[in-house]
């Protein structure tokens, strides 16, 4: 390009670069946590807030620390994370099983896809009066819902993960002899773990979800009853403490979750 | 234990691939495969391994492998193919479990291949941690652990930068030297192939045959000191190569 300009001036070539690599900050969650809920109580205190629409913070720590007292904590959070475990881990079991089955076998793929494909997007809830008719008003029909639940999002994600297994280790491990058994143990496996782990992470909240809306038919104990006998006493810093329960639960199983992806998948970039 | 193969032809649905492909891999002896792309030299050493199958021919053994052979055919792939989630031991103690070796037998055998590839202070280093060349070093001890009577080379040269190359290059030669190990190479770099092959296999493009077969018989130790020599058979497989090469670039993929 012809230089016309007898005199060249100096300019630095500005920066274009960066953004678009958000990094995961400690400190940025406490800090907006608190001023949210410091927020709120004095909110409450100043009334801006009326306590009938929402009670202070203050209120709902007394409705729990009055729980805890009375030791009806125990009894709520127990039930629930009984029908939880149990029905997230047999929910999570069986959907390991059919989602290895589809991502290994053609005949089995062929029959499990499209039957998840067909009931994974029914609402549980809307099975639950169904399951109450089939196992009784029970512990059962509130795990056949947890259990549910868990089993179609846990097929779909093991039978991606398995899809998305490098098939260049698949080919090595034949090349090296390697039996079935061990290509599906030593490579598939672990492969597909990645994400097997995420698709715990969705099937855990969908637990929660629903774990609380069985809990809303004809349960003594567990937090969802607590939280609908809470809502028809309009009591509503009772309530606000049941939802905040939930959400700590919810919480530290993604805690949980998050450990173990970082002790089986240091591995990775 | 040679390996022939014999009249092999092999076709996609109504693509033909390869046609008539017959030649014989000797004991000792690298043979290099080259061809312009989509000649079809991956699939042959595919076919090699028994990772697929031909339409027609078959590869056949001659003679048995040695008995002490626990992987007689073995592949060395050119994206290195690792379990990232093992470290190099582990890497290699893979191949090695499902023939029942396990503790201080496995240890042994490391130890010996990784000292072979020189890479006996990366042990415990997981795949992430190691460069290409590295990384390529670790699939040849892994390779060498099961005592191939046939290492299978697919461009292991080819996803690494060029000096890296070049020392990969002089330890596959200097390996040979110590191992006069059996190997067949697929590459499209011509001078890969005048500096390691004893023969090179000349492919046409779609559907692949043979061209020529050409013989080197300047011992793999002295050709870096012939540099002239080889220059003149990498131009002939040059000329040999060139339009047919054109060719194929300008191939229209109709697949």
């Amino acid at each position: 390009m012809p230089d016309n300009n007898s005199k060249k001036t100096e300019s630095i070539v500005p920066y274009r670069g960066g953004g678009f690599a958000p990094r995961p900050q400690r400190i940025v969650a406490p800090v907006l946590f608190i001023a949210l809920i410091a927020f709120w109580e004095t909110g409450s205190r100043m009334g801006w807030i009326s306590p009938i629409v929402l009670p202070a913070p203050s209120e709902a720590f007394n409705a729990f620390k009055e729980l805890f007292v009375s030791g009806q904590l125990g009894l709520h959070l127990s039930a629930s994370l009984q029908r939880l475990v149990i029905g997230w881990v047999c929910g999570t079991i069986l959907g390991l099983a059919f989602g290895f089955a589809a991502g290994l076998f053609t005949m089995a793929r062929g029959g499990i896809v499209p039957f998840v494909a067909a009931i994974f997007p029914i609402p549980k809830i809307a099975l639950l009066p169904l399951f109450i008719i089939w196992f009784g008003i029970g512990e059962e029909s509130k795990i056949a819902t947890i259990l549910f639940g868990t089993f179609f999002p846990t097929v779909i994600a093991v039978y991606g993960g398995v899809d998305n297994v490098d098939r260049c280790l698949i080919r090595m491990g034949q090349s090296f002899n390697l039996s079935w058994w061990s290509i599906v143990r030593k490579i598939i496996l672990p492969g597909a773990l990645p994400a097997i782990l995420s698709g715990f992470r969705i099937s855990v909240s969908i637990a929660i979800i629903l774990l609380v809306a069985a809990e809303m038919i004809g349960a003594e104990y567990g937090i969802g009853a607590y939280v609908l006998l809470a809502g028809n006493l309009m009591a509503m810093d009772q309530l606000v403490a049941g939802v905040a329960m939930l959400s700590c639960l919810g919480l530290s199983l993604s805690w949980v979750i998050g450990r173990a992806e970082k002790y089986f998948l240091n591995w990775r970039l | 234990m040679d390996l022939h193969l014999k009249q092999i032809s092999h076709a996609y649905d109504d693509v033909n691939v390869l046609e008539n492909i017959d030649f014989h891999i000797e004991r000792g002896q690298i043979v290099c495969l080259i061809g312009p792309s989509g000649c079809g030299k991956s699939t042959l050493l595919r076919f090699i391994g028994g990772l697929e199958q031909p339409t027609s021919g078959a590869v056949m053994q001659i003679g048995s492998p040695p008995t002490d052979s626990l992987n007689p055919l073995t592949y060395i792939f050119q994206d290195f193919a690792l379990l990232p989630w093992r470290s190099v031991r582990g890497n290699i103690s893979l191949v090695l479990e499902d023939h029942g070796i396990k503790g201080a037998a496995a240890k042994a055998i490391i130890d010996d291949v990784l000292l072979r590839t020189k890479l006996q202070d990366f042990g415990d280093a997981l795949p992430k941690q190691l460069s290409g060349g590295m990384k390529q070093r670790v699939a040849i001890a892994r390779a060498l652990a099961v005592k191939p009577a046939c290492l299978l080379m697919d461009e292991p040269l080819s996803a690494l930068d060029s000096q890296t190359r070049e020392l990969l290059m002089d330890d596959l030669i200097d390996l040979w030297v110590k191992e006069r190990y059996t190997a067949c190479y697929v590459t499209h770099n011509l001078n890969e192939a005048v500096r390691l092959g004893h023969k090179v296999v000349v492919m046409s493009r779609r559907p692949g045959k043979i061209r020529e077969i050409v013989s080197i018989d300047i011992p793999l130790e002295e050709r870096q000191k012939n540099p002239a020599k080889l220059q003149e058979y990498q131009e002939y497989l040059w000329n040999l190569m060139r339009d047919e090469a054109r060719a194929a670039d300008q191939e229209l993929n109709n697949a």
